[in-house]
């Protein structure tokens, strides 16, 4: 194949990478902006949705898409449940110092983990995409999914967005976002917004998962790179904006697909991991947020 | 005229387009108890904390006993001779007292620790209370210790801010005595509200407004001041 | 002096140990003394200064590849491997501390992650050299330790105790010195002790080239003792470690890093025996520590009992 459509095939791979990073992004990102807690225990959130999305596929009859639907539904629905409990049982007693809570989180990754591995087992599946709908582009043919995924990604970040700035429940989060004391003088119960916004972040990541596991199959450690460069977005997209966190997925995960073909993907992630700490060093507020 | 041990000439510090202190010239004498007052928010803090260094100026010049320190870090200035305590109280409040102020002794370099340690808290009477861990002092007597971890850094220039603030009157009485004894040996630069323990304290006093100078003289002359009673002390006796 | 008593009734107690337990146990032991070195290392950091970092594993690599691959590849002396491994911790952490250092809470603990992972990751792309993830076993003529053979149970359990007591030495001078008080005083009010005359930045760097030191000296140990680098050891999960040891045993206490390391090192061994799930148990006991325990085993005693532990 000639280096150009070479090229496009590595940018649409990475756009493909950049949805799903954003999602994952996003919901980590609504995670520390609105309640300061750095979720360690983020990537395997993403991991819970995607073996879970197995699990629910597999009890489902019919056809695969059926299965997938219901996935897409059931998976995010009992990981924003755990997430919620693991809120209210862990993070809000530690009163979310912040770090206690890390610590607290890296325990909660180090639990899923095992849990997954006892109830699901060591090994990679797979789960059936919805479709297969194949494009024949000249020079190679795309996935149809791997599309839909990305108009997918676009259409639930859409949602937030206007959850976020057009519903009350988004008013409420934001106003406790901008200050706890006074969102609770005003009658705002913090506890339940807390309890929400980590769940919503933590379904957001399954969300992720589970439109990725038709193309990559789930597995019980999977959950470390979505972690690694959902923090790596956020960081540089700028702690707590979410706009900067949707731009940084474009960048970093269009990167990731297009230096991953051409170079090692280790060396791929060494330049980006240390160039990613170099940010936090030298630029805490991020590449593109103004405030220090 | 004693010479003069801390000066700022000129100098200027603005937040975000807010100009906290603008264009201040500022002696302070070697051996005086020099008060510093103004109205809320009239830069007094910001002023304080530019001569400690904690924060830089955007334009102005300070100067330690002739040498210039404008660029020089906050905590090169505390070697130098410069010490601050804080209007908040800001104690080691998990270390005990001892420990509190044997930092502070060993820092200046002390070499007997214990007798530099007794000898600072001898001062402020709480040579007793060396063992007590510091968080669980009246507040009162972290007000104390605070003065007392400044003491034991043997400063040129004491800058206490807000010292009396909190404290309950029979306690601002034995304060008034112990600021007193520090001079001559040390230079008090003293942040107050408390109009009675400026007037019996200070030999000079310099009036801050908005940011800049409105006066400064003795006691007798501030009070006579009519900019100053129109500015300040006219709320002040409003309030009080 | 009575924490003199305490600590050489503690060192007694390891050496009749070493005599009375089965092999198998005196085997576990020496880990646990090198694991209690590398957690009291961490604890210099962590618990005394309040630098919470979840990049130590990087440290502990430094020491151990720094002795491992020069007894390896150079045939270097293992006593000048050792000393050398106790350095290349020391330098790491000075290349860390100089970088990392400029920033404090949640992003020191992100960043000093980030430069662990980034040391991680470049141990599996250099495999040629380091073994990446296989790692590299050390043969029997590699671990000559000054005439002892390191491969023996016995003569690795005296080198493990030797080296324990050192750093455990060296933790108690450094706790009771004049730079002990600073450290803490780094941790209870940062901007109080800048206005005291310290350099906060200078002063958390010569903890953290400390903090290294212990760790690189139990990185190099580990390798020598025994017989095998590999990249896990530069896993988050080694980072994670001694923190756990720490939390467990009492943060800022001179004896909890031992206390802790072996608690868990039992813990883990007890569970594994009955299920694969040990990791479960490292969760569990992390999200247990820190809601119902914060301050450890011996920190809670002394804050209830005994005062004077150090």
């Amino acid at each position: 194949m000639a280096f150009g459509p070479y090229l496009l095939l590595a940018l649409m791979e990475g756009l493909v990478k950049a949805a799903v990073l954003a999602l994952t992004a996003v919901g980590l990102s609504l995670v520390f902006g609105v309640m300061r807690v750095v979720n360690v225990a983020h990537g395997a959130f993403f991991m819970l949705g995607a073996v879970l999305a197995y699990t629910v596929a597999q009890y489902i009859p019919g056809p695969a898409a059926l299965g997938w639907l219901a996935a897409l539904v059931i998976a995010p629905m009992i990981v924003a449940a755990i997430a919620a409990a693991a809120d209210t049982l862990v993070l809000k007693r530690l009163n979310y110092d912040p770090e206690a809570t890390i610590v607290a989180t890296i325990g909660l990754l180090y639990i899923l983990e095992q849990a997954a591995l006892s109830f699901f087992g060591p090994d990679a599946r797979p789960v059936e995409a919805p479709f297969t709908l194949r494009l024949q582009l000249p020079w190679f043919g795309f996935s149809g999914y791997k599309l839909f995924v990305i108009l997918a990604a676009i259409a639930i970040l859409l949602a937030v967005w206007w959850f976020m700035t057009r519903t009350r429940a988004g008013l409420v989060m934001r106003a406790t976002q901008v200050d706890r004391q006074t969102a609770r003088a005003f009658g705002i119960d913090v506890d339940r917004v807390y309890a929400g916004v980590f769940a919503l972040g933590a379904a957001l990541a399954a969300i992720a998962a589970v439109l990725l596991v038709p193309i990559s199959q789930s597995h019980y450690l999977m959950g470390g790179d979505p972690l690694l460069l959902s923090f790596i977005v956020v960081i540089i997209g700028g702690l707590g904006s979410l706009r900067g966190t949707v731009v940084a997925a474009l960048i970093i995960g269009i990167s990731d697909g297009v230096i991953s073909m051409f170079y090692s993907p280790t060396l791929a992630k060494i330049i980006a991991t240390a160039a990613v700490a170099m940010v936090l060093v030298f630029r805490p507020q991020g590449l593109f947020g103004a405030r220090a | 005229m004693a010479a003069v041990i801390l000066s700022a000439t000129g100098i200027s510090k603005s937040f975000g387009g807010l100009c906290a202190v603008d264009g201040v010239d500022f002696a302070l004498e070697a051996g005086e108890i020099h008060a510093l007052i103004g109205p809320n928010g009239a830069g007094k803090t910001t002023f304080v904390s530019l001569l400690s260094g904690r924060i830089t100026p955007d334009r102005g010049q300070i100067t330690l006993g002739g040498e210039e320190i404008t660029r020089l870090p906050a905590h090169q200035r505390v070697r130098e001779g410069i010490a601050y305590t804080f209007q908040i109280t800001s104690i080691y409040p998990g270390l005990s007292v001892f420990d509190n102020v044997a930092l502070a002794a060993q820092a200046h370099g002390a070499k007997d620790l214990h007798a530099a340690v007794q000898a600072a808290l001898q001062r402020v009477n709480m040579a007793d209370l060396a063992a007590q861990q510091a968080a669980t002092l009246s507040y009162g007597h972290q007000r104390l210790l605070e003065v007392a971890m400044g003491l034991a850094l043997k400063p040129r220039v004491l800058i206490l801010d807000e010292p009396t603030q909190g404290l309950a009157s029979g306690e601002i009485a034995g304060f008034v005595a112990l600021v007193r004894s520090l001079v001559p040996e040390t230079t008090v630069l003293l942040i107050e509200h408390n109009m009675d323990v400026v007037m019996d304290l200070a030999q000079r006093i310099t009036v801050l407004n908005h940011g800049q100078v409105l006066a400064r003289g003795t006691a007798t002359e501030i009070r006579a001041n009519r900019a100053v009673q129109a500015a300040y002390l006219g709320v002040e006796d409003a309030e009080g | 002096m009575k924490s003199v008593a305490l600590h050489l009734g503690v060192l007694v107690l390891l050496v009749v140990a070493q005599f009375l337990l089965p092999s198998y146990h005196a085997n576990n032991l020496s880990r646990i003394l090198v694991l209690a070195v590398f957690a009291m290392g961490y604890n210099i950091a962590f618990g005394y200064s309040g630098l919470l970092s979840l990049g130590h594993a990087l440290l502990f690599a430094a020491g151990m590849y720094g002795a491992g691959m020069l007894v390896h590849h150079a045939g270097t002396a293992a006593l000048l491997a050792l000393l050398i491994g106790t350095l290349a911790g020391g330098i790491m952490a000075t290349l860390v501390g100089l970088l990392a250092l400029r920033t404090a809470g949640v992003s020191f603990m992100i960043v000093t992650l980030m430069f662990a992972q980034v040391g991680f990751l470049t141990i599996l792309y250099f495999n040629g050299v380091t073994g990446g993830d296989e790692g590299i076993a050390l043969t029997a003529p590699e671990r000559q330790f000054i005439g002892l053979d390191l491969t023996q149970d016995a003569p690795r359990f005296w080198v493990a105790l030797v080296l324990f007591v050192i750093a455990l030495a060296a933790n108690l001078a450094l706790v009771r010195s004049r730079f002990g008080r600073v450290m803490l005083a780094m941790r209870e009010n940062e901007e109080r002790s800048r206005m005291l005359g310290f350099n906060p930045y200078v002063v958390k760097l010569q903890i953290l080239v400390i903090s290294g030191l212990f760790s690189g000296a139990a990185g190099a140990a580990y390798a020598l003792l025994f017989g095998y680098i590999g990249g896990s050891f530069a896993s988050v999960q080694y980072s994670i470690l001694p923190m756990l040891y720490v939390l467990l045993g009492g943060a800022a206490t001179v004896l909890g890093p031992l206390l802790g390391a072996g608690l868990m090192f039992y813990l883990i061994d007890f569970a594994s025996g009955l299920t694969s799930a040990y990791l479960m148990v490292v969760g569990a006991a992390l999200v247990a520590l820190v809601l119902f325990a914060p301050k450890g085993i011996l920190g809670t005693i002394r804050e209830r009992w005994l005062p004077w532990l150090p």
